[in-house]
């Protein structure tokens, strides 16, 4: 089976009803997505399918055939730019405690600030409603919503 | 994590963990650190080793000093200029990654910019410089710590400068050192990096003086965390994610029940599994057994998992049923028991005012983000395991048990962590145990590979270790100016540390004192404690901030209630009990109560204040809360915190600890927040059915330090238990009832 992770094609060896959570961290070894409860509670696995963001536990790789797959690893690499400005604003506001769901968190907020019109400042009420399917045991969310609008500012 | 420790009983418990485990930890011979810190992978290639005196080949070895106070196994310069920091804790989330580094940079003088830090082992330097084993605990790492990270960076500093003075030829009185380097009195310069390797050679002083506080340039600074980047970039390396040649992953099929063992297996099904190498019977905890799937991936492992036909023997263990559990400890709140304290309860007959209350507080699971997990290699001579520990020692002299070694014959090495909150400090190691356990057998089955085991978040959910569910009750006599007369106290639940290494000087006539910390103190009230300690298969643990998480919220409440009673401002109420005595009380609390603008702002329509103050692990926290009732559901709108750890090493981490602390006592409040059984069966298994806060729950935040040079005491866990009886208190104040039970009882619309 081929998939296309970070602009790059692999072609692996699995059973196509293989979650892609498990294809990237066991079998690509893109250990960076994060397994928290394996049931799309957490948000700790998720990654972007075709620019979206979603919860890489739950879809299995034959959904992900043919699409362009994006993770933490990519998305923050400095490649892109509004990846680079949510990284930026990450560590500016020390956001992460124990980073555990930090990878999840961030493709959550990327996928966020992608989806406004450019430059577009989302409310304090889009932050929360794009950020809480993530879960974060430290408590670190309110540095969240501050990163998220600081990154956002960045962008305008 | 564990609850404060009495110190006068703490050479009597080290000496029975020493004897329990023999050796706990792994005495590495000095010399060969570099070596085999070497060999475990990580890249220390380019540092040369800031050596001890038998090193250099004095033939002396460093007079009195512990391994614990020896730099080379905490410090390692690189010829650039790189300081390179072990921590003797595990990094979880509380900060201690940067901190400890920040203690020891200060004394050495490094560049700041320069410094980095990584985890240890279970190597005997790596211990609690006060309790001789490896714990990350108890709020403890910078208050134990500070003194000792202080002086190895000092006792550094004093070999670079010793290496220059030497390669100089001048006294070394006449050198200073300055961000990373040590200037001469003609204005020559050596960076620590060139000096490195000849400060190998120096002895390594015994006596050292130490910076005048008031000349810190690293300590009190809001500074960066040193993993900022890599946990913002998916970068960060966490024991789940340990990936060795040829490693295989281990998923385990628990009995439903705790405690249960097999009846009957059929693993065809699991065996035929692509991907799936072998099938394995193994003990569990508590004299359990289940079946371990261990295959190429996690993956292919639940698959094989899933495909398990068993029957389980629960004929023979108790089930737990939480209802029944509250029936019968409310029949045992009603017996006589051990008293904690026992003041005379003859005023409760004649007191003009009289209060009673029953509290319920249920289990709680840790539900760390990271679920648990630990990775065993069997090798020629022994064992090496990666596991996010709270405990390296006592884990590693687990294992030893397990796999037939001398506890020297493993090696721990201590894995970045996705939060804790005292679950990976288990009184079993159960992690560790079933993990050896699985690599034992694979091993038997012919499999030569490393085996991850990795619990899924069911497993994790489900598997026990709970805050214990507690049952309070409470008779006060009071007057009309709040005066308690008298205050007749039960509390019910199970023991954390009966059966741990901790019971001995925990368990005192009958009584654990992690479950009646935070009761009566620090206020001068005439109290009757009673305490029942219910025995039950269900395992319990230590969970953050511990008794504080239940004992705080009732006494906090009901203070709260008398003020209310006799029409007194709670601010006032409890000031006037601290009197002149408890000044970390008063001053934090009169910072939270004047950063809040608490009795001078008005709030916004239908919103009241709440507040709380409460000491656990020798910190002191005090919230003031505004909140309200939404559609029936109580919403926690914005928190004023005013904190006393004496001297706060990193602010900013103090900030977050607080904030983070908060949240958790904000999500004991929610309503689903509660690990409940039936019928031996754990009822909740992953985050649908076990709520925890969301960012949607979440408040604004004002964290406010009070200014203080004392040695700094613990943050991890402090900020937890005034939380929720602030929010509660708010809430009462609004509906004129109190509120008894967490999580919060919500009144239905209607
Ligand atoms: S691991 Fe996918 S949402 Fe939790
Ligand atoms: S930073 Fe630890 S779970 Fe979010």
């Amino acid at each position: 089976m081929k998939l296309v992770v970070n602009d790059r094609e692999v072609t692996i060896d699995a059973d196509p009803a293989m979650p892609l959570l498990w294809a990237l961290r066991d079998v690509i070894g893109l250990t960076g997505t994060k397994f928290g409860c394996g049931a799309a509670q957490c948000g700790a696995c998720t990654v972007h399918m075709d620019g979206e963001a979603i919860r890489s536990c739950i879809t299995p790789i034959s959904d992900a055939e043919g699409k362009k797959l994006t993770t933490i690893d990519a998305a923050t690499d400095g490649t892109d730019r509004i990846g680079a400005a949510v990284h930026a604003a990450w560590v500016k506001h020390d956001v992460a405690q124990c980073g555990y769901c930090q990878s999840g968190q961030i493709m959550s907020a990327i996928a966020l600030l992608k989806s406004l019109p450019a430059g577009q400042q989302p409310t304090a009420d889009k932050i929360d409603e794009a950020m809480a399917g993530n879960i974060c045991r430290c408590g670190t969310y309110a540095r969240i919503r501050t990163a998220v609008a600081d990154a956002a500012r960045t962008l305008a | 994590m564990l609850s404060n420790i009495d110190y006068s009983e703490l050479p009597r418990a080290l000496q029975h963990m020493m004897e329990r485990d023999q050796t706990a930890t792994k005495p590495l011979p000095r010399r060969s650190f570099l070596k085999l810190a070497g060999a475990t992978g990580l890249a220390l290639g380019a540092f040369p080793h800031i050596a001890m005196a038998e090193a250099a080949g004095s033939g002396k070895a460093a007079g009195a000093l512990k391994p614990t106070q020896q730099p080379s196994a905490f410090v390692q310069i690189a010829g650039n200029g790189e300081v390179m920091v072990t921590i003797n804790r595990l990094e979880f989330g509380q900060g201690v990654h940067t901190a400890l580094p920040m203690i020891l940079a200060e004394e050495l003088d490094a560049d700041w910019s320069l410094v980095r830090s990584r985890h240890g082992t279970n190597d005997a330097a790596y211990v609690d410089p006060l309790f001789g084993i490896h714990l990350t605990g108890g709020s403890h790492s910078i208050k134990n710590s500070f003194a000792q990270y202080r002086e190895l960076g000092a006792r550094a500093r004093a070999m670079l400068i010793g290496a220059a003075a030497a390669r100089w030829k001048v006294n070394v009185a006449t050198l200073r050192t300055q961000a990373g380097t040590v200037l001469g009195p003609d204005g020559r310069k050596l960076g620590y990096g060139e000096l490195a390797a000849a400060a190998m050679a120096q002895p390594v002083p015994e006596k050292i003086t130490l910076k005048d506080p008031k000349d810190f340039r690293i300590i009190g600074r809001p500074t960066p965390r040193l993993d900022a980047r890599a946990k913002s970039s998916g970068l960060q390396d966490f024991g789940i994610d340990m990936r060795l040649p040829g490693q295989l992953t281990a998923v385990v099929a628990r009995p439903p029940v705790f405690g249960a063992r097999l009846a009957s297996v059929d693993d065809s099904a699991a065996r035929a599994v692509k991907g799936v190498k072998a099938v394995l019977r193994v003990p569990l905890d508590g004299g359990a057994e289940g079946i371990a799937v261990v295959a190429d991936g996690y993956w292919q492992a639940t698959q094989g998992r899933d495909a398990l036909k068993l029957n389980w023997d629960t004929a023979k263990v108790e089930k737990v049923d939480s209802e029944r559990q509250l029936a019968q400890y409310r029949e045992l709140a009603g017996r006589p028991g051990p008293h904690k304290f026992d003041a005379d309860m003859a005023p409760l007959a004649t007191a003009p005012l009289q209060l009673d209350a029953e509290f319920v507080f249920p289990y709680l699971a840790h539900a760390a983000m990271e679920p648990l997990n630990c990775t065993v290699a069997l090798t020629e001579g022994g064992a090496e395991l990666w596991v996010g520990s709270q405990c390296a020692g006592l884990d590693a002299g687990a294992a030893a048990r397990v796999l037939n070694l001398k506890p020297e014959q493993v090696t721990v090495n201590v894995q970045m962590a996705g939060g804790g909150f005292g679950r990976r400090f288990s009184s079993t190691s159960d992690t560790v145990v079933e993990a050896c356990e699985i690599a034992k057998a694979a091993h038997a089955a012919g499999l030569n590979a490393p085996v991850r085991t990795l619990w899924s978040r069911e497993d994790d959910m489900r598997g026990g270790f709970y805050r214990p569910m507690h049952l309070h009750r409470a008779r006060i006599g009071f007057d009309e100016r709040g005066n308690v007369l008298a205050w007749d106290h039960v509390i019910v639940g199970q023991s954390i540390t009966t059966g741990s290494v901790f019971e001995q000087f925990q368990v005192k006539n009958g009584i654990d004192g992690t479950a009646t910390e935070g009761m009566r103190d620090p206020y001068p009230l005439p109290m009757r404690l009673t305490v029942h300690h219910p025995k039950l298969n269900v395992p319990v643990l230590w969970w953050r901030s511990v008794g504080s998480t239940h004992t705080a919220f009732v006494m906090e409440t009901l203070l709260d209630e008398i003020a209310r009673a006799t029409e007194q401002d709670p601010v006032a109420y409890r000031m006037r009990m601290f009197g002149d005595k408890h000044a970390r009380h008063r001053d934090a609390l009169q910072l939270a109560v004047d950063e809040s603008g608490y009795g001078k702002t008005r709030l916004a329509e239908g919103r009241a204040w709440g507040v709380a103050v409460h000491e656990s692990f020798d910190s002191v926290v005090a919230y003031v809360v505004e909140a309200s009732v939404k559609d029936g559901r109580p919403v926690l709108h914005r928190v004023t915190a005013g904190v006393h750890c004496n001297l706060a090493v990193n602010p900013r981490t103090v900030e977050a600890q607080v904030q983070g602390a908060a949240v958790t006592g904000l999500s004991m409040c929610l309503p689903g927040s509660a690990i409940t059984l039936r019928d031996g069966v754990v009822e909740q298994s992953n985050f649908d059915g076990y709520t925890v806060a969301r960012i949607t729950d979440i408040p604004e935040f004002d964290v406010h330090i009070v200014p203080s040079a004392e040695p700094p005491t613990g943050m991890g866990e402090p900020g937890l238990p005034p939380l929720a009886p602030a929010f509660a208190n708010a809430i009462a104040r609004l509906t004129d009832k109190p509120l008894r039970q967490l999580p919060f009882k919500i009144e239905s619309k209607s």
